[in-house]
């Protein structure tokens, strides 16, 4: 398992190093600079300008010291955000973020497997037809219409909830945010339950354990779900890029302050330090939900952990 | 090929209710944004000072009510829907293309070539396309047709995985090999041979890309970096749409359901269409 786990990692940081250094020259390569502005700046400014933030170097000194500076934490001086470095930005979002990515990604699970599982084990049901079209609305609707959509069914509308806006230790603002971005996966969860139940449902060693006269909860429980699972835990990390996504719009239609708005404000203006930091710090979340999603795959089904 | 599966596969897709339904609705959606526009006298960007966000209804000729700007949301909604079917189009022939080309070579041409093309999509799946594409608009700026250009070259991974394999099951057969000993060189074997005979499965898995894609750009376009003014996508529609939404909840009504039951019906079909052709996942 150990073994396993290693080998993984090893095939990670390869994968990071080539997102760190294609994002770092694909940002050098492009035309125009985060200084450029309607009305073109001395050229001393424009010097000074350059040498501050250290791109009159050659340009691979300035990948080296970049690589070094991610290895300390340090993502550079925001171009945008003048006296903020990229990694205070970041630090200043990230809790917001990783509390509204955490609780769809929590309810997701907790309500996606029973949800698939009880469709599953009532087949051909109401219950399951609900599901069923439930599943197909949710997987379709993106998360920046359906917030919007609830934003006016539930804050305008019913005024139960507060429309947008945020303050800081008040669940009423996360209800409709977390809604948003947990239904979608949320979607695809309980179908790849339901799928993976039905699967198992109908295979020989299930039929053994009810022959023996197992009753039908245990067969379930000892049996049943850990196979049943091994889809859903290749689609988690999917989810959390479609969590991470969907937070991008989610963020900034309720009026969040997490680390979501700096990838567009950064897009948009230009900021290529924030925007290459942003990047880098998604994919390594993103690579190292790979990883867990490696040694679950390997918990719930022993002959992966055999292969080659 | 011979043409009994598909007279199974077509059998089994309209014994499939939702599959067929969802077909309706498609055909539905896209005459509406190919010919609506043109049943109401309005156009997409006169501003009409006397029906300002006015209402929907039937009282005036806005169907579906106008905007801030008096602009008329009915002939907006299928011209934005017609952009996102068009992107869903051209994307997802780009992905399919692409996919195609790099997964019938590595799979034919095998061996280190093989392995060195497969430890590329490995590396690619890798990486988090959304923020590459939003990175890349940054470089591009924000030219449509790079745009369509690099949602389709996101799509394109599991199609090239998906031909691969098909590829490798098809290479040992006999008429590869007398098409071989007849002398014909390696482009034509692929072009002529392989790719007609993988193409199936790939079409099902392209009517599943084509949601992903229109659902992309729209997200993009939501966020400002994908179509801009004055041609509109259902994205952009839904961005103006939920910023109004406390004064003029149609504006976000209009694209949003029509985004919904356009993306519900490309998937349901999509699924039909899979399950009709893969008769291991028929159930």
């Amino acid at each position: 398992m150990l073994h396993y786990f290693l080998r993984r990692l090893a095939g990670a940081i390869p994968t990071l190093f080539i997102i760190v250094t294609l994002s770092f020259f694909l940002v050098r390569a492009a035309p125009g600079g985060p200084f450029d502005q309607e009305q073109a700046l001395p050229a001393e400014i424009s010097a000074n300008l350059q040498r501050a933030y250290g791109l009159d170097q050659p340009v691979w000194r300035q990948y080296l010291r970049y690589l070094e500076g991610i290895v300390h934490g340090d993502f550079g001086p925001s171009f945008r955000y003048k006296d903020f470095t990229v990694t205070e930005l970041i630090a200043q979002g990230l809790p917001v973020t990783f509390e509204l990515g955490t609780l769809a990604l929590a309810i997701a699970i907790l309500i996606g497997i029973p949800l698939g599982a009880l469709a599953a084990l009532h087949r051909q049901s109401a219950l399951d037809y609900l599901a069923v079209s439930l599943v197909a609305l949710g997987i379709a609707i993106p998360s920046f219409v359906l917030l919007p959509l609830l934003a006016l069914m539930f804050g305008i509308y019913l005024h139960w909830l507060p429309v947008a806006g945020w303050e800081a230790g008040s669940a009423r603002h996360l209800v409709l945010p977390v809604a948003a971005l947990s239904i979608p996966p949320l979607a695809y969860i309980a179908r790849l339950t339901r799928g993976g139940m039905l699967d198992v449902l109908g295979s020989p060693f299930i039929r053994t354990a009810l022959g023996k006269g197992l009753p039908l909860t245990t067969v379930i429980a000892r049996h049943a779900l850990r196979p049943a699972l091994v889809p859903v835990a290749g689609y988690l990390a999917p989810a959390v890029a479609s969590i991470m996504t969907g937070s991008l719009v989610v963020e900034s239609i309720a009026g969040l302050p997490g680390i979501g708005r700096y990838l567009v404000q950064g897009a948009v203006n230009r900021d290529y330090t924030l925007v290459l930091g942003m990047v880098i710090l998604y994919s390594a979340l993103l690579i190292a939900m790979g990883l867990i999603v490696d040694l679950l795959y390997a918990w719930l089904d022993p002959r992966v952990r055999f292969e080659r | 090929m011979s043409s009994a599966p598909w007279r199974e596969a077509a059998r089994a897709l309209f014994a499939n209710p939702g599959a067929l339904v969802a077909l309706i609705v498609l055909a539905l959606l896209i005459a509406a944004a190919l010919f609506g526009p043109a049943l109401n006298p309005n156009d997409l960007e006169t501003l009409d000072w006397r029906h300002v966000a006015a209402n929907p209804g039937l009282a005036h000729a806005h169907w579906f009510g106008t905007d801030r700007l008096g602009r008329d949301l009915f002939v907006r909604t299928l011209a934005g829907a017609r952009v996102s079917m068009a992107v869903g189009l051209v994307a997802g022939a780009v992905s399919l293309g692409l996919g195609l080309a790099f997964g019938a070579v590595a799979g034919y041409v095998g061996g280190r070539t093989d392995d060195l093309m497969m430890r590329f999509i490995e590396i690619m799946s890798g990486l988090p396309l959304i923020f590459f594409v939003i990175f890349m608009t940054v470089i591009f700026g924000r030219n449509q047709l790079a745009l369509f250009l690099v949602i389709g070259a996101v799509g394109w991974l599991t199609t090239a995985r998906i031909v691969r394999g098909q590829t490798l099951s098809i290479r040992r057969q006999e008429f590869i090999e007398a098409a071989v000993a007849s002398g014909a060189g390696t482009p034509r074997i692929i072009l002529r041979h392989v790719v007609p005979n993988v193409i199936g499965p790939v079409i099902v898995y392209a009517t599943l890309t084509v949601p992903q894609i229109i659902l992309f750009e729209s997200f993009l376009s939501f966020l400002g970096l994908g179509v801009q003014e004055p041609s509109a996508s259902l994205g952009t529609l839904i961005a103006e749409g939920a910023g109004e939404m406390e004064a003029a909840p149609w504006m976000l009504l209009a694209p949003g359901l029509f985004l919904v039951a356009l993306l519900v019906a490309l998937n349901v079909f999509g699924d039909g269409l899979r399950d009709a052709l893969d008769s291991r996942e028929r159930r």
